[in-house]
């Protein structure tokens, strides 16, 4: 169900996301201070390629990662196999890169409020 | 000991340690499409973000947050706990590696939540 | 002991569990238990042992839930009250009663490479092992396997995934790989890096908890899962 290049692309994007998801957790300790507010968190991450790098490169691994840890779950606990198993890998995988890069993007760059 | 067909006795360190991970994990990514749809509204629907984003001031939602970064915190730990356990040569330690990501995931979670009320 | 009738379960195939009263004697094993009641109370009870000291690997059953070696378990250190629930090793298919078919077991063992890679004939002089080397104490380490099946019984990840080569099996590989006399390097590496290999482990321990010969499988486990990670930056495989 997972050989080796499925675990080490699990291993792979645990190790990027590691650093990242301490910042993630420093930035959420930081800026929940005083309550959150739309117009507070675009302040920060609006026009930022950091935080698009930062947060764009986390879209990308929890994609992979989730993807495959869902993998294994659904295959162990469900009892998803075979090609069925593979589609919704890279549904799963898909859908979260989407919807991760269009979180990021609005954040970031997108035309939308405050811009 | 009852024993229930079928079933292994399953009460040791490094099995918790598992099944705590797999929960974590599981959890953070049913909850991950939720959080990166709300993050989106700031570009369609900015009013109803700042309506989102109040509501983390509620107890119950604060509760929530607190077991998110709980999660994340203890999912974290536990995956490099994983990684050392496969990757360096160590092997006596794991039970031990195993409580203390518990611990210092409790800590990070406690500090977050110590900020937020 | 303080009492003198145990009662106990036992858990056949067709899902209508046994009970018995069997009596209690001084320095008692789970299997002592089983064949008093094959031979006093039901003949038609099947299950299977040989050498009843630890060494042939057959008599694994669950007992009370947990995969035990029944010739080597006394019966007080297991029993709840007076009482014990005695069923088929879990993970394999039951042929009848107690007896399971290992053959899933020992197919894996061979998938995974369990088989010697020699290069050497008879008339070559005989290869000198360093004892002390650390690939021996590695294969040392994992060499007293007797096949039993607890750790596979134990294991969740086989229960799940019926692909999943198993404690037993990627152990015996990882003591080959560090066996100076076997030469199947490559064809290891390849066989437990495949869809049931060693990554699917998940490190839940139980094979190690199990082991009634305090081996180590999810160490060595570990260990394929190293050497073969070094490999992919190596071979790109």
């Amino acid at each position: 169900m997972l050989n080796l290049r499925l675990y080490m692309l699990q291993r792979i994007t645990a190790i990027l996301m590691a650093p990242l998801v301490l910042g993630h957790l420093a930035v959420m300790i930081y800026a929940i201070q005083g309550g959150l507010s739309a117009a507070e968190v675009l302040s920060r991450t609006q026009g930022s390629f950091l935080w698009l790098l930062f947060y764009g490169t986390f879209a990308v691994a929890v994609a992979i990662h989730g993807a495959i840890g869902l993998r294994a779950i659904v295959h162990e606990w469900g009892g998803l196999k075979g090609v069925a198993l593979d589609v919704f890998m890279w549904v799963v995988g898909f859908s979260l890169f989407t919807l991760g890069a269009r979180a990021v993007w609005a954040v970031t760059f997108a035309k939308g409020l405050g811009a | 000991m009852k024993a229930a067909s079928g079933i292994t006795s399953r009460a040791h360190p490094l099995w918790l340690a598992y099944i705590l991970h797999r929960l974590s994990g599981l959890a953070l990514a049913l909850f991950l499409p939720l959080h990166l749809w709300v993050l989106a509204l700031a570009m369609t629907d900015p009013e109803r973000l700042d309506g989102f984003l109040n509501l983390t001031e509620a107890g119950a939602v604060k509760l929530a947050e607190f077991g998110l970064v709980f999660l994340l915190a203890v999912h974290m730990f536990g995956g490099l706990r994983l990684m050392a356990m496969e990757w360096l040569p160590w092997s006596t330690s794991q039970k031990t590696l195993a409580a203390s990501a518990a611990a210092i995931s409790f800590l990070i979670s406690l500090l977050f939540f110590l900020k937020a009320i | 002991m303080t009492n003198d009738v145990l009662k106990v379960t036992i858990e056949r195939s067709a899902d209508v569990p046994d009970v018995f009263e069997v009596p209690a004697f001084e320095s008692q094993t789970v299997l002592d238990v089983v064949s008093w009641i094959q031979q006093n109370a039901d003949p038609t009870l099947s299950y299977r042992f040989a050498c009843r000291v630890g060494m042939c690997g057959s008599c694994a059953m669950m007992v009370n839930g947990v995969p035990r070696w029944t010739c080597r378990t006394h019966i007080n250190k297991v029993l709840d009250g007076n009482e014990i629930t005695i069923g088929p090793l879990r993970n394999l298919p039951v042929i009848k009663d107690l007896a399971v078919d290992m053959d899933p077991f020992f197919d894996k063992w061979v998938s995974a490479e369990g088989v010697h890679h020699g290069t050497l004939t008879r008339v070559d002089p005989i290869a000198p092992v360093d004892e002390d080397s650390a690939a021996r104490v590695e294969a040392n380490a994992g060499i007293e396997c007797i096949n039993c099946s607890v750790c596979y019984a134990a294991c969740d990840t086989v229960t799940g995934n019926p692909e999943y080569l198993g404690p037993a099996a990627l152990q015996r590989a990882w003591t080959l790989l560090n066996d100076a006399k076997d030469e199947g390097r490559v064809a290891i590496l390849d066989a437990v890096s495949g869809s049931g290999g060693c990554h699917n482990c998940h490190s839940m321990g139980s094979c190690t908890a199990y082991c009634p010969n305090d081996l180590d499988p999810m160490s060595a486990i570990a260990g394929l899962k190293r050497e073969t990670a070094k490999s992919f930056f190596k071979r790109g495989r």
